[in-house]
């Protein structure tokens, strides 16, 4: 909502500086987002009168013009080609100061002398682009200062309303904001109803009472439609950024910008019977007057008349019943649209109107007569004619409703947390004008129709609040908790999990969960992604399945920027569709970790041998995420990974993610250079961080013996390890794997496998007996398994 | 032959200018050997009459002694010089970096949420998380923004394609971390439904949320840390308070002020804008918007299953984004989303 200060202070004015005006509106609650001069700042600029004009005796482009500024007459050389005797334009006199430090001094143009400089709109600073001298009206006094004549020390006041605040979205409900807020006297001007002096009428049927509960209209007939919009009003128009069409619709703007009350002018002489407020029959087209031609929604409220739509009601006029200069008769109406008719319609056609706007939000049910003579009366005054009666269709049960709303004293100090007195609530309601009662501290508050927000008891508790001012009430210091949280130790928060992963060399990245579709086709063999229905670009058009697309994309992001080493890791949401998923039900969202290695294991040092890093790093890091728990790697095929250097990461028997090479593919495509290695697991697999178990330590002597086996390439680790493990005995604690070797002294496709084996009892020295049994337990247990000992 | 006098000084001249151990040991054998000077002088002993025995055995034993002496002397002073020579041989270049891996970093954004959710917790306050794509009705209905309702306009929804291609209504990206109140409020009252008084609800709620917006200083995901206390006495001069004491906590200064500007959110009544100004610094007297906040509006606690008249509290939702880039004064919203490690890694 913009405005003129000048124009507010017409109907209110506070001992307050603008910007002290702007500050207590923004402490009430509506925000003052900008605040500007109407316009810049420049003096000693006068109206004057060109008294003669002639060309200038040495330039032919140049006149020399003798101008009347009052008390003096001044010869002053001039450039406009629009200088012309008679004219009254803005006068800088000597001395003056003009916008962008120009200094007016007494100069000398090709040897004649210039006492002065005549202006243009734009070196003024008012237009941007000016054609010639700006021209004034033949009345504009001779010698006034032009700031006062155009009321240029005015202010534009910008303020962001919240969608509860409609009543401020005129003039009239601003002032009578700063009345509440400051006390001053409310000073709008009356608004009596003209003479009627024609028997014109129209008549008008109201079907949609529900959407339309008010609607008031009024014949004025001999209107001179053409005759200019007065300048004040342009200006007041300009400064709340509307520009003037036409001197009726621009009155039926001013109307709205002053009273808050949306009006519409039809030409009479285009209507045929009587006004009909209807819903659209099926089908029916309508044209706006933005050139748009509609078919309104089937609860769209139409204003029509005997033959077709004529306009969007509470929306947007028609294109063919509008008001021309040719028009002599106009239609005026003014009506109140409840907000839920009105509410979304505008938007689902993809504009928003002045009126749609105020409707949807509320407008005051109770002024559209006065609005209606107010706008009649500007009508008579500029454009003459003659007023008929005003007819008026009210249906009083579907006008909004103003119950009156209980404010307890007792519950606006525990909500407020601060001691009002009875007094004090009495002074504020005084203020707001809102009519109350009072009994046993008990207020009973009728909101006025002005205000849509006024519904239950916390409503006039943020009024109250509001006008004491949200800073006077007291901010203690919390009171803390005696009790204490729970401390669970078998479970970790994310944060903890962020940190474990950082421990391990891994940066943390917050990636967008809407990814390129091809990323999910790419990482998570995933062609049917959840879309988005208005995304923000194309690129981030699917929900993503998988982490691992984000991460890769990091990696590309620093390689281009010659980060070369890249570990990265996110913790976020995954998304897909699933009829079993909650708690928002067909959805699965599990938060993930992921994370990616690139580059030297390494930073590059003097003490290690660079390398580039692996699978054994990566699974390495995440068996340490998992340390005191035992994790199980199984070859999985995936589709972002290699898939001989791929695994499934298995905790108690349960899948919880994956560790593994990109796929070379993926490395080629997004352009990686050598594959990164990438790993995913599910958070909730890490939030769980079991108690330790302890057990006794023992103390006898440990037996350690080491074994080797000979196996195929293809045999898995993991086989014989479960075999030997299943074969030792309770004596056999550790079976620790300690070299692989494969090469020179075996047969081609075989490789040796050598694990030392640690034994212990709890109870007692170990006799070499048990011992030798449980090696060759051990053995015959390997030999099964295909495994050979080594020689 | 010798005196003793003379076969002490001969050890001891000796053994003060040999400087191996080897060689020490060699000439140990010269004198206390079987052979060994001093031994032979022993075995002279027997033949001298008894009564000289006892002078001449102890000038012998005590010229052992000295000789014994010496010879240990000089054996530690031999290990003392090579165990120098091997230190001296072992000394590293102490200067030159330590080996292995560095440590990664969380992400800015994180370390605030880190903080944020610490100092709750001194105050009570637990961590709750909710989905991001949620319903309509949490999302909006619930938080008392039914539909058409002109607040909705507010917010930019992304929303989902159904999987005929239509856009599917129920379900959107959530715009705010505030649905997280109603959810939790439901499981809180369905926890303590057999209590005679329900425990307080403490909570924040910190997460990704989605709007569709996209400039310098909007991203489409951001992030948001929701606050709830409910209770029996819970008010807005409270909520004044704790906002108060978590941002001069937060940016670890007293050196700012707080306003509070009337504001509206359908999800709570009265509501304000929490407004903050530094006092000192790059941003001295600068009116930042942190958040917004308010007292619960009883419709929610409704929909949370709360009895308004017996319990009532309040609710902020501040932007971790905004406050991070005050603290460590970082003017660009899109560095914390595009994944650049060389801005990252310096959070360590």
């Amino acid at each position: 909502m913009q405005f003129s200060e000048n124009w507010l202070r017409t109907f209110v004015n506070p001992k307050l500086t603008s910007d002290e005006l702007g500050h207590l509106l923004t402490m009430a609650g509506l925000e003052l987002e900008e605040l500007d001069a109407a316009a810049p700042a420049f003096n000693k600029v006068v109206i004057g009168e060109i008294l003669t004009a002639e060309k200038h005796p040495n330039a032919d482009k140049l006149r020399l013009t003798t101008v009347n500024v009052g008390n003096e007459v001044l010869q002053i050389v001039c450039g406009a080609p629009n200088a012309a005797v008679g004219l009254k334009v803005p006068c800088a006199l000597i001395g003056a100061q003009l916008p962008g430090d120009f200094n007016i001094k007494k100069a000398k143009v090709r040897d004649v002398e210039s006492f002065g400089m005549l202006c243009s709109a734009k070196e003024l600073g008012i237009a941007e682009e000016s054609d010639g001298l700006l021209v004034l009206p033949a009345d504009a006094p001779v010698g006034t200062d032009i700031r006062d004549y155009l009321g240029l020390d005015d202010k534009l006041f910008t303020l962001k309303l919240t969608p509860n605040r409609a009543d401020c979205l005129s003039i009239l409900g601003i002032a009578r904001e700063v009345a509440a807020l400051t006390g001053a006297d409310l000073t709008a001007p009356e608004v009596k109803p003209v003479a009627v002096t024609s028997d014109k009428t129209r008549a008008v049927v109201v079907d949609a009472q529900h959407h339309c509960p008010r609607y008031t209209g009024r014949v004025v007939s001999g209107v001179n439609a053409a005759v200019a919009t007065p300048d004040w009003m342009v200006q007041r128009l300009a400064r709340s950024g509307i520009r003037s069409i036409s001197a009726i619709v621009d009155i039926t703007n001013y109307v709205l910008l002053e009273q808050g009350q949306p009006m519409h002018a039809f030409d009479n002489a285009k209507l045929s019977g009587a006004i009909h407020v209807r819903l659209p029959k099926a089908g029916e087209q309508l044209k706006l007057l933005n050139g748009n031609t509609v078919t309104p929604a089937a609860d769209a409220v139409l204003i029509a008349d005997e033959s077709r739509a004529l306009a969007l009601g509470g929306i947007m006029g028609g294109d063919e019943s509008g008001v021309t200069d040719a028009t002599t008769e106009i239609f005026l109406e003014s009506a109140f649209f409840a907000p839920d008719a009105i509410a979304g319609k505008a938007r689902a056609l993809n504009f928003s109107t002045d009126s749609s706007f105020r409707f949807e939000r509320g407008v005051d049910f109770s002024r559209q007569v006065e609005a209606l003579e107010r706008a009649t009366q500007l009508v008579l005054e500029i454009c003459g004619g003659a007023a008929g009666p005003i007819t008026e269709v009210v249906s009083h049960a579907d006008l909004p409703k103003r119950n009156p709303v209980r404010l307890r004293l007792a519950r606006l100090n525990k909500v407020i947390g601060m001691a009002f007195t009875r007094e004090a609530v009495e002074k504020q309601l005084k203020h707001l004008r809102f009519p109350w009662s009072e009994e046993d501290q008990v207020f009973l508050v009728t909101p006025p129709a002005h205000r849509f927000d006024i519904e239950i008891e916390e409503d006039l508790i943020e009024e109250i609040a509001r006008l004491y001012g949200y800073d006077n009430i007291p901010a203690p210091a919390p009171e803390n908790s005696v009790a204490m949280l729970p401390l669970s130790e078998a479970k970790r928060t994310s944060m903890q999990v962020r940190r474990l992963v950082a421990e391990r060399d891994y940066q943390e990245v917050v990636n967008f969960s809407f990814v390129e579709s091809a990323w999910e086709k790419d990482f998570a063999g995933n062609d049917k992604p959840i879309v988005l229905a208005n995304p923000i670009a194309s690129q981030m058009g699917v929900m993503r399945t998988t982490l691992i697309g984000g991460l890769v994309n990091t990696l590309s992001f620093n390689l281009k920027r010659r980060t070369n080493r890249v570990r990265a890791f996110e913790i976020g949401r995954c998304f897909w569709r699933d009829a079993a998923g909650g708690p928002v039900a067909g959805f699965q969202q599990p938060v993930r970790v992921a994370g990616l290695a690139a580059g030297p294991a390494e930073p590059e040092q003097w003490g290690l041998k660079a390398r580039t890093v692996d699978f054994f790093d990566v699974k390495g890091d995440v068996e340490a995420l998992f340390a005191g728990q035992q994790l199980r790697f199984e070859k999985v095929a995936h589709p972002a990974l290699h898939p001989g250097r791929s695994a499934d990461v298995i905790l108690n028997g349960e899948r919880i993610g994956v560790v593994g090479e990109l796929h070379p593919e993926w490395a080629q495509k997004y352009e990686l250079g050598s594959a990164p290695v990438v790993f995913e697991l599910e958070l909730s697999a890490l939030l769980a961080a079991p108690m330790p178990a302890y057990a006794p330590v023992s103390r006898f002597p440990v037996v350690e013996r080491d074994l080797a086996f000979v196996v195929t390439q293809d045999t898995e680790l993991q086989t014989l390890l479960d075999g030997l493990q299943k074969a030792g005995g309770d004596i056999v604690k550790h079976i620790n794997l300690f070299d692989v070797y494969q090469g020179k002294g075996l047969e081609e496709g075989k490789k040796s496998l050598a694990f030392r084996v640690v034994m212990q009892d709890t109870g007692r020295t170990l006799a070499d007996a048990e011992v030798d049994a449980a090696i060759a337990q051990l053995v015959a247990a390997a030999q099964q398994l295909g495994a050979a000992l080594r020689a | 032959m010798n005196t003793l006098e003379e076969i002490v000084a001969r050890a001891l001249a000796e053994f003060a200018v040999i400087s191996e151990p080897a060689k020490l040991e060699e000439a140990k054998a010269q004198y206390l050997g079987k052979t060994g000077l001093i031994t032979e002088q022993m075995k002279t002993l027997g033949k001298l009459p008894p009564e000289e025995k006892k002078t001449a055995g102890a000038a012998i034993n005590a010229a052992k002694g000295q000789i014994e002496e010496a010879l240990n002397g000089r054996r530690d002073a031999l290990k003392r010089a090579a165990l120098e020579a091997q230190l001296s041989a072992e000394a590293l270049d102490v200067t030159l970096p330590g080996r292995g891996r560095s440590r990664g970093g969380l992400h800015p954004v994180t370390r605030s949420l880190d903080r944020i959710e610490q100092l709750f917790r001194t105050i009570g306050f637990e961590v709750a998380d909710g989905p991001e794509i949620e319903g309509d009705w949490h999302n909006f209905t619930a938080l008392n923004t039914p539909e058409k309702h002109p607040a909705r306009s507010m917010h930019d929804t992304f929303y989902l394609q159904a999987e005929d291609g239509s856009v599917q209504e129920d379900v959107l990206l959530r715009t705010h971390t505030s649905p997280v109140q109603v959810r939790y409020m439901q499981a809180h009252v369905e926890k303590h439904k057999s209590a005679a008084t329900m425990p307080e609800i403490r909570i924040i709620a910190p997460g990704r949320v989605y709007r569709v917006d996209s400039d310098a200083t909007h991203s489409p995901m951001f992030h948001q840390v929701e606050g709830l206390w409910i209770g029996e006495k819970v008010s807005f001069a409270d909520l004044r308070g704790v906002l108060a004491d978590f941002l001069r906590r937060f940016f670890e200064s007293d050196d700012l002020t707080l306003r509070f500007r009337p504001s509206f959110f359908p999800f709570t009544e009265p509501s304000a804008e929490i407004d903050m100004a530094f006092m000192s610094g790059p941003n001295k007297g600068r009116w930042l918007e942190i958040g917004g906040c308010g007292m619960v509006h009883p419709n929610v606690l409704r929909h949370g299953g709360i009895d308004p008249e017996k319990y009532i509290g309040f609710a902020f939702g501040m932007g971790p984004d905004r406050l991070t880039m005050l603290r460590y004064g970082i003017d660009d919203l899109r560095l914390f989303f595009d994944g650049d490690l060389r801005f990252l890694s310096q959070f360590k």
